[in-house]
């Protein structure tokens, strides 16, 4: 059977892969939850009613990058895939009810009536938030790093739990409310527009203030992340990224308050790029932070060199009809019930 | 109390994936159904196929939702729970699960939004194709799926390190396991049938009430026509898995048949009561012969015992034997269904007798039965085993309190019972609202007044 590990370094190219599509969920998700997070907060039930139908039919494609994260990390690393979800279970199981409700919320809402569509608002609402607050707190328990034993978990059951845990929780809340807040910017017009440009000031300072919390905090987490950051002449070369930040905060202001439609969520995405850009600098090049490596955990490189033919065949087509279908949905949402 | 993470993770992982099934095998039959609707409706333009798709695309939406949802537990659970099987077995099992998300979960949710919400942003032709590739992921789906379960029955292809790692030898040895052929098939046809009874017993609902009997008709007639040619050939497909099963996991097959000494000219067991502690099964009813005929194809052919097997090493005994009588029980009803069906077309009366309507409507459930007691025969017939032969389910679990996963099996009942109410209550509201023209009950502009009847008559005409 085939192996290209002569040739590439299918650790290095599969961590990488891994990495996009992460990213891609918590972008491509991370809005539809954002919208879900403000979802009672809109001003009127309409309102709710175009916000969910200008999701609507993409949340299932979204979705699906979150199992190609949880299947890659199984197919392509499986130690770190075995020793990363059992120290998380609690937290994960959470997201998976979260996300439960918040899913089939959107099969039932359309076709309730009177008080039950309340209950589907809610639990559309609560659904997205947990997830939201659990992806965060794994987020922040991983850079925290967990204790492994030989080749399994070896620490105990609420290790995730931490103040910089919880903090990252909430931050990741307000991050996906500012990416629903600009997509809805974008989707919808008059009332539901107005509303969700006010919203996304608000939510962009308290991104912005997590955004500094969390970059204060993560070098003094780990004396490696502090001198890769804070050692010269690292510190030039890296000043891009904060400085690149800070010019996104601004533009993103600068957006909202001319009114435009598609940049703000644009730039909201940028600020995901920057965040997780330095975040992968911190903690390269491990898979589970400061104890395995992304060539220790790796899956045996012919199943790489299977999966990596697979990628790059089928992967295209992925994001080809991907985009056909945001093409064949653009424009404006209305609130005509589409079930 | 003494919380055990295996049994809790078993009877967690047992509720969730049985839960989970009843939606996929909903799904891949009403895709392909589906795309047959909508094919006939666009090659006659008789509106009777248009309701009739209408109205399943929106079951289908409910079904293929829950479908998601749990399918994503799932995907999770191989690590939260079975991380020491993750570990040993990822480098085979993992690029299988891969290749299903990359080759068939996205192409059903990105085609599943055109489908539904697709109606007046692209032509009828497109339309039509995003049902051909939602019914074309589904079976794609199934494909990798049943490679992955069939691996784990019938491991090849494979080498195992030192550390008991798995390592690939040979992916097609892999993926074409000697158990994959019969499996996939058995399922693909189980999942159709399924489909064709659940259809078939709304339909003769229908006829029952006479309602909607133009649309009432084609449902019904389509899932007869199922009945009376896919019914049997799954009766032929699961014997020749049966044969394959006695070759490569005799202990499943001895369970099965509640057969615990070795035998020559074993006789078939109708009804009995396996008992594990006398290793006996009591009041047997017995065909003489006929098991060794079955399976060896010699009145005296040898079949193994339970007993050639330490009590360690062979799986439960009740279960499979009873699952498997439940899961035979009902394929031959619903081949006597097609054989009723059929005679009574040729005499021209498919569509008038009420008690074979009321018989149908009793019949509406029976493939998700059948469905799930074949896997509960396929899945507790290989115990011990998590990988057949070389890894047991003990090792497999993670390293989580009893406690803790006894509390998530808690939340994902009372979640999962919730959500599936839920679902069945709004699949029969649609189903009471039945397939055609849709009124118009909104109410008008936002002033809480019902729609003029003259604005109602605007746009019915705007539509045409």
């Amino acid at each position: 059977m085939f192996d290209f590990s002569p040739f590439l370094d299918l650790p290095l190219l599969w961590g990488g892969i891994i990495a996009v599509g992460i990213f891609l969920y918590v972008l491509l998700d991370g809005f539809d939850l954002g919208v879900g997070i403000l979802f009672p907060f809109a001003p009127t039930d309409s309102c709710r009613t175009r916000m969910m139908s200008s999701i609507a039919p993409f949340w299932d494609g979204n979705e699906t990058w979150l199992v190609l994260g949880g299947g890659g990390l199984f197919a392509a690393f499986p130690l770190a895939y075995a020793i990363l979800l059992p120290a998380f279970y609690i937290p994960l199981i959470l997201m998976l009810l979260g996300l439960i409700f918040r899913g089939v919320a959107f099969e039932f809402r359309f076709k309730s009536k009177g008080y039950m569509v309340k209950v589907w608002d809610y639990a559309f609402h609560f659904g997205s938030l947990t997830a939201a607050f659990c992806q965060g707190l794994v987020l922040g328990a991983f850079v925290e790093g967990v204790k492994v034993n030989g080749r399994s978990f070896g620490g105990g059951s609420f290790d995730w739990l931490s103040s910089f845990s919880v903090m990252t929780g909430i931050a990741l809340i307000f991050g996906y409310a500012l990416l629903g807040a600009t997509w809805t910017i974008m989707k919808t017009e008059n009332q539901t527009q107005n509303w969700a440009r006010k919203v996304a000031f608000y939510v962009s300072l308290y991104v912005a203030l997590f955004m500094v919390l969390v970059s204060l905090w993560v070098p003094f987490l780990n004396e490696t992340i502090f001198w890769r950051w804070f050692k010269m002449p690292n510190l030039l070369y890296l000043s891009p990224i904060p400085l690149l930040t800070a010019g996104a905060f601004l533009s993103l202001y600068i957006s909202l308050k001319l009114k435009k439609e598609v940049a703000p969520f644009l730039l909201s995405i940028s600020l995901f790029v920057l965040g997780y850009i330095g975040l992968a600098i911190s903690l390269w090049p491990w898979i589970i932070p400061y104890q395995v490596s992304l060539w220790d955990a790796a899956a045996d490189r012919k199943s790489l060199s299977l999966m990596l033919v697979g990628v790059s065949i089928f992967l295209p087509f992925v994001l080809a009809y991907t985009a056909y279908c945001y093409y064949i949905f653009r424009g404006k949402s209305n609130s005509e019930i589409m079930y | 109390m003494d919380f055990d993470p295996i049994l809790f993770s078993r009877i967690q992982f047992a509720f969730t994936v049985s839960f989970h099934i009843i939606f996929p095998s909903l799904t891949i039959g009403l895709a392909s159904w589906l795309a047959v609707v909508e094919g006939l409706w666009l090659k006659t333009g008789n509106q009777a196929y248009k309701d009739i798709y209408t109205l399943w695309v929106k079951i289908f939406a409910i079904t293929f939702g829950m479908g998601v949802v749990s399918g994503v537990v799932m995907s999770y659970q191989f690590g939260t729970n079975w991380s020491a099987f993750s570990d040993r077995t990822g480098n085979v099992i993992g690029p299988l699960l891969a290749f299903e998300v990359l080759t068939a979960f996205f192409l059903e949710a990105s085609f599943l939004g055109i489908m539904i919400f697709g109606w007046e942003r692209v032509t009828a032709k497109m339309h039509f194709l995003s049902t051909i590739t939602v019914a074309f992921g589904t079976v794609v789906s199934t494909f990798w799926i049943m490679a992955a379960n069939s691996w784990m029955q019938t491991p090849s292809g494979y080498e195992i390190s030192p550390e008991g790692i798995f390592h690939p030898l040979n992916w097609i040895d892999i993926i074409f396991n000697p158990s994959f052929p019969f499996r996939l098939l058995h399922m693909i046809t189980g999942a159709y049938l399924a489909t064709a009874f659940f259809v078939g017993g709304i339909g003769a609902f229908y006829l029952l009430k006479k309602r909607h009997l133009n649309q009432a008709r084609i449902m019904f007639g389509m899932a007869m026509l199922m009945a009376i040619f896919v019914a049997p050939f799954q009766i032929f497909l699961g014997d020749l898995h049966g044969l394959n099963t006695f070759h490569h996991q005799p202990a499943k097959v001895a369970a099965i048949e509640g057969l615990w000494e070795t035998e020559k000219g074993a006789s078939l067991i109708l009804f009995g009561w396996p008992d594990d502690t006398t290793e006996e099964t009591k009041y047997a009813l017995k065909i003489p012969k006929l098991t060794s005929l079955i399976l060896t194809h010699n009145l005296n052919g040898e079949v193994k015992g339970l007993k050639e097997w330490q009590p360690d090493a062979r799986p439960p005994v009740m279960l499979p034997f009873w699952s498997f009588r439940v899961m035979v029980g009902l394929g031959c009803l619903m081949a006597l269904t097609g054989l009723m069906a059929l005679w009574l077309y040729l005499r021209g009366r498919l569509f008038t007798p009420r008690w074979f309507q009321i018989w149908c409507v009793g019949m509406t459930p029976s493939g998700f039965i059948a469905v799930l007691s074949g896997w509960f025969v396929a899945e507790v017939g290989r115990q011990p085993y998590i990988v057949y032969g070389l890894m047991k389910t003990l090792e497999a679990v993670s390293p989580v309190l009893g406690q803790h996963v006894f509390i998530s099996l808690l939340a994902f009942i009372l979640v999962y019972s919730f959500i599936f109410g839920a679902g069945i209550y709004y699949i029969i509201k649609l189903i009471q609202k039945g397939p055609g023209p849709s009124r118009k009950e909104e109410i008008y502009g936002s002033h809480g007044l019902p729609t003029p009847p003259s604005v109602i008559a605007i746009e019915r005409e705007s539509h045409v």
